[in-house]
């Protein structure tokens, strides 16, 4: 009998393969998975030097440099103190606990993009640990966050015929904070909402861009399968890497949550290895495997004394963290009665989110229905409201909504007239059928003719008048 | 004198150090840093029981510098590339590494 493919089936994140022809029992696997997330900081210097840092804006290769981005002997590092305040300001913000000691160590490695052929990183004590992210789909932990410099960019290309790699330093020592994660994830899907939540707690503490496309922002996913019922961690881990958007994430977890699941159930061990992803081709594919077990020989930087911050510094960071998306969401609902389906997405933007409240804030005072207010700006029901046309979507808001004052004799009037003219209304009402209403509802706007009374108002009329015949 | 320097031990660090090194040369390293290491083995007559491990020798901390852009300091893209073996179009250029990362 010819072996036929084995179809494959992904069920949420767990992945099982049916295997139709005998009846062995399918193993169901479920996804193992942490994620490395690293962010150039947007400081104006370099981490180490005093360096413009905005590699992707400069004119020119090679022209935000110095002697200490670029490895020169005798150089002496001098650590930004803004990119250290941001990074555990991030750490705060995502729940870390601070190391008030710490220091900086240096990553020993051969790459023609390193200029001191080490890279001057953090090792054993990061400035933030234990921290948590929450998702829809469960917290996803975070082991810890450390900042490091970013390396040169490499181009490669043919010079005079020649197959070479060009460098460019100017990102050369662009602080860059690495944010790890337990390997928590369960699903593709979690992973794309974890990175995202990420992005935009960064972005609200106005700390980095996260420009994915440019490299300012870049994910790695550790990723292993576990059958279904099994405890600890899988015997490998395969890192992908080259991942620059969200939605690669998830194609290129979905794809070795597959790839690992047919392998396992032919029986094969899997590789600890490194795998880049092709967006094209929707693959994951193996990279040169590393001769030796990564050997980075660390060791503190001599030329960086190490930090020490009191807890009374740390409190001043955490009482200076701006309010934070989900904190945002909670207090509209509190304060402006907006469900959590629009006011989750309306503060995903921190600039956005800032123009919302000023929009919600004067409906408020003209006692307009925010919720209401925020449903037609989330399903984009009126004109989309930035810093300057907060006016004209509030005035549109009511315009749509506009409700006339009515005497309530008028309406009892017309109520009554509706009634006079449809006898059987009444019946149908004590009979149990409350279509009449509706048809109640709009048979007495007709009547109040150019008048727009409250629907609410009206329809507590109808209800008070019926139930007294 | 206890230690046992194998020859895989120093191709390997040759191999982190990125020096290319002979056969040969690998061979009489075993020796050279067996007598290195023995060297150093004498250390461990001092006495360090009282002291503190350190990570540095400064006794400095927290030296920081404020987030300001040093045009000073900065080299103009000539300048950086003034001690290049080669260069093109502003950039330094090295032999074609892999393309992996
Ligand atoms: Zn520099």
């Amino acid at each position: 009998m010819p072996t036929k493919k084995l179809p494959v089936g992904i069920l949420g994140g767990k992945c099982k393969v049916l295997i139709q022809e005998n009846k062995i029992m399918p193993n169901t696997y479920e996804l193992v998975c942490g994620l490395e997330i690293h962010a150039e900081l947007k400081t104006a210097s370099k981490m180490f030097c005093g360096c413009k840092n905005d590699p992707f804006h400069a004119p020119q290769p090679n022209t935000y440099t110095c002697p200490v981005c670029l490895g020169m002997p005798g150089a002496l590092p001098v650590a930004n103190k803004k990119a250290i305040e941001w990074t555990i300001k991030l750490g705060l913000a995502l729940g870390c606990k601070i190391n008030l000691f710490s220091k900086f160590d240096r990553k020993h490695y051969f790459y023609p993009d390193l200029p001191k052929s080490y890279q001057i990183s953090q090792y054993d004590i990061p400035f933030c640990y234990d921290g948590v992210v929450e998702t829809s789909e469960g917290p996803v932990r975070i082991t810890r966050i450390h900042l490091e410099e970013d390396t040169g960019k490499l181009l490669h290309r043919s010079v005079n015929g020649a197959e070479v790699s060009l460098i460019d330093f100017n990102r050369s020592s662009v602080p860059l904070i690495e944010i790890v994660s337990e390997p928590d994830i369960k699903t593709a899907s979690q992973a794309k909402e974890y990175a995202k939540k990420l992005r935009q707690i960064i972005r609200y503490l106005d700390i980095a861009d996260c420009d994915m496309e440019q490299g300012g922002m870049r994910l790695e996913a550790n990723t292993s399968l576990r059958v279904v019922g099994e405890q600890g961690l899988p015997k490998y881990k395969v890192e992908v890497k080259n991942i620059n958007s969200f939605r690669f994430l998830e194609q290129a977890i979905e794809f070795e949550m597959q790839r690992q699941a047919k392998l396992l159930d032919a029986g094969e061990s899997i590789p600890q290895e490194t795998r880049g992803y092709n967006a094209t081709e929707g693959k994951t594919f193996s990279q040169r495997a590393k001769e030796d077990a990564a050997d980075y020989r660390y060791f503190p930087d001599p030329d960086l004394p190490p930090i020490r911050f009191t807890q009374a510094q740390i409190d001043g960071f955490t009482a200076d963290l701006p309010e934070l998306p989900a904190a945002k969401a909670a207090r509209w609902g509190r304060e402006y009665q907006i469900e959590a389906r629009f006011a989750e997405p309306l503060t995903a933007e921190k600039d956005e989110a800032a123009v919302f409240e000023t929009l919600f804030s004067q409906a408020q005072t003209q006692k307009l229905d925010c919720n209401k207010l925020a449903s037609s700006v989330y399903n984009k029901r009126i004109t989309w409201p930035t810093a300057e046309s907060i006016e004209k979507t509030l005035m549109e808001f009511a315009a749509q909504f506009k409700t006339d004052t009515v005497d309530t004799s008028q309406l009892e009037q017309a109520v009554e007239k509706v009634l006079a003219e449809n006898p059987d209304v009444i019946e149908k009402f004590k009979a149990g059928n409350m279509q009449v209403l509706g048809f109640m509802m709009g048979q007495t706007m007709r009547q109040l003719g150019g008048i727009k009374p409250d629907p609410q108002l009206v329809r507590e009329t109808i209800g008070k008048i019926l139930k007294t015949k | 004198m206890t230690t046992q320097i194998t020859l895989q031990q120093v191709q390997h660090v040759a191999q982190l150090a990125n020096i290319p090194i002979s056969d040969i040369q690998a061979q009489n390293f075993v020796g050279a840093f067996e007598e290195t290491l023995g060297v150093i083995e004498n250390l461990k007559e001092v006495d360090t029981s009282k002291i503190e491990p350190t990570h540095q020798v400064t006794g400095l901390e927290n030296v920081m510098r404020e987030d300001v852009v040093d045009e000073q300091h900065m080299f103009s893209q000539a300048e950086a590339l003034a001690n290049a073996k080669r260069t093109s179009s502003g950039y330094f250029v090295v032999p074609r590494i892999l393309d992996n990362d």
